[in-house]
């Protein structure tokens, strides 16, 4: 075999091995999203979202009050972190580019994106459970909130540094002062971009279960104040997961099944909005189909 | 004439308007860019310290590195199992997730034909979307059954008896060990570092990798021989960055790796990590010093991820400074 | 066209002024008059700094730190150093080289301007009217003003960012290569379009295309290497050159 002939093979040999990483990449996703599917699905029913849960032993009930803590918490802490995140990445992108000091910032906030989210429950219970003396809702929103808003500062900030800058000089060349630009331009022409970052933030915070565990902690019951515990899908999830019975397991296949159904939509809503393009033949079909006679 | 004068008093309104919203502006917008970069990080690390203190003040550094007894009955506390559970698993799922995601960025980058890359593309997405909890869940009912009762014995019976390796394999094959945890944290961070080292693939010019071509070199060689020197940082960085995430997952291992004080000593027995600990522990730690105890292990945590992150970010930075023209 | 005798007034002029990105010196010495209602074109070879000349007449170059300027400019006798840098702007407005419209309505691209200055209601819906007239665009968007702007086809755009930028009337009008991007018909609309806005409006119009500055500018300034090496009206510019680096230039000899 000549030398040429077997730099050839061992080439398409290993962009083999390579295509078979990436089929072992995809083999687990099917198989993840597959068991989601068969046990979530088989287990679901209406009755977990209106029900409470039954004391445990007993089969039935659901996961009402998992479901509306869910719901809160994850509302609260955007609207917590969301603006925050917002007006941190506006400063990175439009005031601070120039500032050694404040690329450095920018540079410890895409650290923080990582870290670990469980020292973030224990922040803040050290500052909002602890002196209060029970865990509470509101601690688990703003521990979320505190993971967010790294995430949205660095999204935003991506997001505006892709606006030209000559639509800026232009807004510049007009006597606009600079937040008059910022505002009324390029926030405008960033708008979708920032949209899709808001967007996979809260796609991960929904998903978060470690800083939950000791700020919201758990409730049966259903519970609208923010001072008292307040139960999560994902608190719930764990527990139940852990716990002994049959029953318990089936329903958090069932919320499993739901959070990633959510999780998953938001994912993908978020890409479509930032690829459009894509939805672009789709448009045209419709288009064409409802009659725009005449072109 | 009132036109005119009405026209210069709206103007300068809007003036002094404008200029006072200049100011708010750039100092609210700064404080929180300060706040997000600066002050919470610092307060975060400073309340973990805070916290931590009683524990610190009471076993010191070094011996609550090395000291391996977690004791909350006797209140005496060293850290060094968790720490080891910690880096082995971490150390483990690296090795198995690195060359698969360095396979999944070439296939991507290289191989795919057009269509096909955002189909894979999207499917490493998707599995980075995936919540931990989700990954636990699974690990826990679906994959650890199936470890315990076939791949793991499968494993003792043809490896349990070569000599050094073999002892890796001792142990009740329960699915609930170091084998089993880095096996799915290792999908976890697959997707991660597949896309940190697509992008610095990508960010190869394609005029290199042409001249490689036209000196005759094949695919494989043009990747292993131009593409990877060139973003060498930038892999490296990616991998360190996964690694300070994988640090720092908590719901997947809590479910797999049992809670043994001990440090295993086999890939098939339970072990413990940092995360572990402060999930499965914090609500019940009774006595101040356990709480602190915990804290000092979170703290520790906090500034080895840091640190981490904060060498994998100079790294990938000193790639695209080198080469973004 | 030999002009009669109605006094030459100065709208701006430019004193010994050097300008540098960092420690790069990219303008030197420049002494320069910019005549009241007459087009001025700068020309010259990729780098000669004549991009960089118009954006100091509105001071674009504040945007960017690291910039530095010696000299002086005059707006009507008035150092544009010394007023209000959101004064100045909306005295002397810019086109630049790639239609920039902003993302919005046609009628607020060119609302834009008037309303930072507080105009609304009436006067405002008759400025955008007058402007997008003015800028010949009006009977083409008459009927579409709440489209996008990004509607509009890249000529279009163009001559919406000029109505956008006269319908605050400005003093002076700065083009920045203003056709440089665009097909040959838009482009013989928008030098329609200065030759006629030019009755109101002094103008400043950089531009590499040699034959352009040649068939609509009155004066013309040719600069090389950050220096302005001859200013004249524009037919002896094109004739009879007083410097034989400008007789090179204009005859294709280099550049």
């Amino acid at each position: 075999m000549s030398k040429k002939v077997r730099r050839k093979l061992f080439s398409n040999f290993m962009l083999f091995l390579s295509f078979i990483t990436s089929a072992y990449g995809i083999f687990w996703l099917f198989w993840i999203l597959g068991s989601l599917f068969i046990n979530g699905f088989k287990y679901l029913s209406p009755e977990l979202i209106y029900l409470d849960p039954t004391p445990p032993g007993q089969e039935g009930g659901g996961l009402r009050p998992a479901f509306v803590g869910h719901l809160i918490i994850t509302s609260l802490a955007t609207l917590i972190g969301v603006p925050i995140g917002i007006m941190a990445g506006i400063y990175f992108a439009e005031y601070g580019r120039n500032s050694k000091f404040f690329m450095t910032i920018r540079q410890i906030t895409d650290i923080m994106v990582s870290t670990p989210s469980i020292l973030m429950g224990a922040v803040v219970y050290a500052v909002l459970v602890k002196p209060v003396g029970h865990f509470n809702g509101f601690s688990g929103a703003v521990a979320l909130a505190l993971l967010m808003l790294p995430v949205i500062a660095i999204t935003t900030d991506e997001m505006l540094k892709l606006v030209p800058k000559e639509m800026r000089e232009a807004a510049y060349a007009l006597g606009a002062y600079k937040w008059q630009v910022i505002k009324n331009v390029v926030m405008r022409a960033a708008k979708v971009g920032i949209m899709t970052g808001v967007i996979l933030g809260v796609a991960r915070i929904a998903g978060e279960t470690a800083p939950l565990l000791f700020t919201s902690f758990n409730n049966n019951v259903l519970t609208f104040d923010l001072r008292d515990p307040m139960a999560s899908l994902t608190v719930t999830m764990f527990n139940y997961v852990m716990g002994p019975y049959h029953y318990w397991h089936q329903q958090a296949w069932a919320a499993a099944f739901i959070l990633t159904m959510g999780v998953l939509l938001l994912s993908i809503i978020a890409r479509v909005l930032l690829h459009r393009n894509l939805l672009e033949p789709l448009f045209y079909i419709v288009r064409s189909i409802t009659g725009k006679k005449g072109g | 004439m009132e036109n005119v004068v009405e026209a210069q008093k709206s103007l300068r309104e809007v003036k002094t308007r404008g200029e006072f919203l200049e100011r708010f502006f750039k100092l609210s917008l700064g404080f929180w860019a300060l706040f997000a970069g600066l002050l919470f990080p610092i307060l975060a690390g400073v309340i973990l310290l805070y916290e931590a203190r009683l524990a610190i003040e009471k076993f010191g550094f070094i011996h609550f590195l090395t000291y391996t007894n977690w004791d909350p009955v006797q209140e005496d506390f060293g850290a060094a199992t968790m720490i080891f559970g910690t880096v082995v698993s971490t150390f483990l799922s690296m090795l198995i997730a690195a060359p698969v995601a360095i396979g999944i960025a070439i296939f991507i980058t290289e191989l795919a034909p057009n269509w096909f890359k955002p189909i894979v593309s999207t499917a490493v997405e998707l599995l980075a979307a995936i919540p931990s909890i989700i990954y636990g869940l699974w690990g826990f009912f679906i994959l650890t059954p199936i470890m315990a009762t076939k791949v793991e014995p499968w494993l003792q019976d043809k490896l349990g008896d070569i000599p050094l390796i073999g002892k890796l394999f001792q142990g009740a094959p329960t699915g609930v060990d170091v084998l089993n945890t880095s096996l799915v944290l290792s999908i976890m961070i697959i997707p991660f570092m597949a896309s940190v080292v697509r992008d610095a693939f990508n960010m190869v010019p394609p005029i290199m990798k042409e001249s490689a071509y036209g000196l005759g070199a094949t695919k494989w060689e043009v990747i292993r021989q131009v593409v990877i020197p060139y973003t060498a940082s930038g892999i490296a960085g990616g991998l360190i960055l996964s690694a300070g995430r994988a640090l720092g997952e908590t719901m997947a291992v809590t479910f797999l790796a049992g809670n043994n004080p001990q440090i295993p000593r086999s890939l098939l027995e339970p072990f413990t990590t940092i995360t572990v600990a402060l999930a499965n522990q914090f609500t019940e730690a009774d006595t101040d010093v356990y709480l602190s105890a915990l804290y000092y292990a979170g703290l520790l945590l906090y500034l080895v991820s840091f640190a981490m992150l904060g060498i994998a970010k100079f790294m990938v930075l000193r790639l695209e400074k080198r080469w973004k023209v | 066209m030999i002009e009669t005798q109605t006094a030459l007034k100065t709208r701006m002029e430019v004193k010994n002024l050097n300008f540098y990105y960092g420690s790069n010196q990219a303008l030197k010495n420049i002494n320069m008059p910019i005549y009241d209602r007459k087009v001025t074109a700068l020309i010259g070879p990729s780098g000669c700094g004549k991009t960089t000349l118009l954006r100091c007449l509105n001071r674009m170059h504040d945007l960017y730190p690291a910039n530095r300027y010696e000299g002086d400019i005059l707006l009507d006798g008035e150092s544009i150093f010394g007023m209000d840098i959101i004064d100045l702007r909306s005295r002397v407005g810019m086109v630049f080289q790639k239609p920039t419209p902003f993302p919005m309505s046609i009628f607020d691209n060119v609302a834009f301007g008037l309303r930072l200055k507080g105009i609304k209601g009436t006067e405002l819906k008759d400025r955008v009217e007058k402007a997008l007239k003015d800028a010949a665009l009006w009977d083409e968007v008459k009927d579409r003003l709440k489209d996008s702007a990004f509607s509009l086809s890249g000529g279009q755009q163009q001559r919406l960012c000029i109505a956008r930028a006269i319908a605050v009337e400005p003093e002076v009008l700065l083009f920045d290569e203003p056709t440089s991007a665009l097909d040959p018909i838009s482009t013989a609309k928008i030098e329609e379009l200065i030759v006629e806005l030019k009755k109101k409006i002094t103008i400043v119009i950089v531009t590499h295309n040699m034959q352009q500055a040649a068939r609509i500018s009155d004066y013309t300034g040719f600069m090389y290497l950050g220096e302005l090496i001859e200013f004249n009206p524009t037919e002896k510019i094109f004739t009879k050159p007083d410097e034989k680096l400008t007789e090179d230039y204009v005859t294709g000899r280099f550049g």
